[in-house]
């Protein structure tokens, strides 16, 4: 397989909620600029490892962490990293679109304002252009000051996109971020994955096979906690070397 | 067929009890209203009292009663709201620091109002204000070591604290994790998270705390019988250090301490009667200050 620069790394990743063990022996190069899909079946441990890459399982209690992820060469299990810094690298797009029941300017000024931005002609840009990489602006520019709640529900999860992209990411991490969608919203993220990832190393976890087939570069498919196989997603959708991942990208079990 | 009389039976036994809980609170309000009726008068709620109580108004008491319960949300209401920040936001659930603190809250909750004003006697008037006094003897008229609304508002600011750290508490864990998720997300630290995302979200429940605590504080009278209410006072409270009427200590006192308890039996009612009132009218400010807020949130 032919690889670009590296942009994450995980290396001989254990993750164990209490005694139960959720990854096992993860080892994962996830280049640049490219898209990276996450598939396999309920419980396998794709969300689990994308909450990993923005250590967002340290909120959980009982988690307990074994290997390392390597983001530009830094170990972010490491002591002493952090972890606030490191999130501002990482945007998030969760499953639930979750706006904050504020306006939508302040949604997306949120992250620019808690770093410390107050110049008001500075965030309007800012808005305005994540608004625009969202694909979204056009939806919204007359009613910048509505509740981000009272818009429908895909245009909420590009609003949460737009809010992730004003703090200047370099990875998009997105959990099923189109699960909750129709057809035509879901086309629209999709859309709008592909042009992100000129600027952005994105991963996406996704229950959604042909989804992971259009809008990805790579795919890995994990199975009880495992990998069972990473490769280009042209092969694993067309010539996989493992049954088991051809049992699953064909619908015989999932 | 026994099944469906049993049912029946059930819901008219549920709708009864119903019935009564209303039923009791109309014969409480429609006798003391009735009981009353004579002294409800403009004048009775803007005068002080005069001859022993046997006539006047109560105006001091009302005046007493709304700055007590004012200041003790002052002090109360900060208070619960941070301790409650910590029990849900920072604190481990499961550590016995958590847990200690959690049995204080109820223990707190359990504690009969005198021993709040026994320990504010023994805590407020004679730690506090007596080393108060000693600190700065000599510099000044004022006493620290006698009861005032200071003290007896601190005092039922701990009698209403487990009120306010319930149900903000509450409130803050009804706070979706995903907003806090988003927050962290973005970079922004848990302190940020918690001021900007999850507080704000839960300010209606703040200001159910606060409502329950003023329906509390402005109907308990054991608290401040010994720090700070007074029997009868010819003016009105002007600075922390002054003693203060209040209603139901007002009412107390006409009901055993009167010269001629007869006499004010027809004030009693009356006072009571604006004691409700009161009480519902402070309640009624907050839930439309609630309302307010929530409608601008949305």
């Amino acid at each position: 397989m032919r690889m670009q620069s590296t942009k994450i790394k995980a290396e001989n990743l254990n993750l164990f909620y209490g005694d139960k063990q959720a990854l096992r022996n993860i080892n994962l190069v996830i280049p640049a600029y490219k898209v990276t899909a996450l598939i396999g079946p309920s419980g396998c441990g794709k969300s689990t490892f994308i909450r990993t890459l923005n250590r967002m399982n340290d909120l959980i209690d009982n988690v307990r962490i074994e290997g390392s992820v390597v983001i530009d060469g830094t170990d972010i299990y490491k002591k002493g990293i952090d972890v606030v810094e490191l999130r501002k690298k990482i945007g998030m797009i969760f499953q639930k679109s979750n706006p904050f029941p504020k306006s939508i300017y302040d949604n997306v000024a949120y992250g620019p304002r808690i770093n410390g931005l107050r110049d008001k002609k500075v965030l309007d840009q800012i808005v305005e252009q994540s608004l625009r990489h969202a694909a979204i602006w056009d939806e919204v520019k007359d009613d910048l000051k509505k509740s981000g709640l009272a818009l429908s529900g895909g245009q909420q999860q590009r609003l949460c996109i737009a809010r992730a992209l004003a703090v200047q990411p370099e990875i998009l991490l997105m959990d099923e971020p189109a699960s909750a969608l129709d057809p035509i919203a879901t086309a629209k993220i999709e859309e709008l994955i592909y042009e992100l990832k000129e600027n952005y190393t994105i991963v996406i976890v996704t229950h959604n096979m042909q989804q992971a087939a259009r809008v990805s570069d790579f795919t890995a498919f994990f199975y009880l906690g495992e990998i069972i196989e990473y490769d280009e997603t042209k092969r694993i959708f067309t010539t996989p070397k493992e049954k088991r991942t051809e049992d699953y990208v064909t619908g015989r079990f999932g | 067929m026994n099944r469906k009389i049993f049912g029946a039976s059930f819901v008219l036994a549920s709708a009864a009890s119903a019935a009564v809980i209303v039923a009791v609170i109309l014969i409480f309000m429609i006798t003391i209203m009735i009981g009353g009726w004579d002294h409800l008068t403009w004048e009775f709620i803007t005068a002080a009292p005069e001859e022993g109580m046997t006539a006047g108004g109560i105006f001091p008491a009302i005046v007493g009663t709304v700055l007590l319960v004012l200041l003790m949300s002052l002090a109360g209401v900060p208070i619960g709201t941070i301790t409650a920040v910590y029990l849900s936001e920072y604190a481990n659930r499961n550590s016995i620091f958590t847990k200690m603190i959690r049995f204080a809250v109820n223990t707190l909750a359990g504690v009969p109002a005198i021993v709040f004003g026994l320990f504010g006697v023994g805590f407020f008037i004679q730690f506090v204000g007596g080393g108060m006094d000693s600190f700065l003897s000599g510099t000044g008229e004022v006493h620290w070591r006698q009861g005032n609304i200071l003290w007896a508002s601190l005092t039922m600011a701990l009698l209403t604290l487990p009120v306010v750290i319930v149900s903000v508490e509450e409130a803050l864990r009804s706070v979706p994790g995903d907003y806090r998720e988003g927050s962290l997300a973005l970079g922004a630290t848990k302190f940020q998270t918690i001021v900007k995302i999850v507080l704000p979200n839960a300010y209606t429940g703040i200001l159910t705390g606060t409502i329950l605590a003023v329906g509390r504080g402005a109907g308990e009278v054991a608290p401040i019988l010994f720090t700070g209410a007074a029997y009868y006072l010819p003016h009105l409270p002007s600075s922390l250090s002054d003693q203060f009427m209040q209603l139901g200590y007002h009412l107390y006192i006409m009901a055993t301490q009167s010269p001629d308890v007869e006499a004010t039996l027809s004030i009693q009612y009356a006072t009571a009667f604006v004691l409700l009132v009161l009480t519902f009218l402070l309640n009624f400010a907050a839930i439309i200050l609630r309302s307010r807020l929530r409608a601008r949130a949305r």
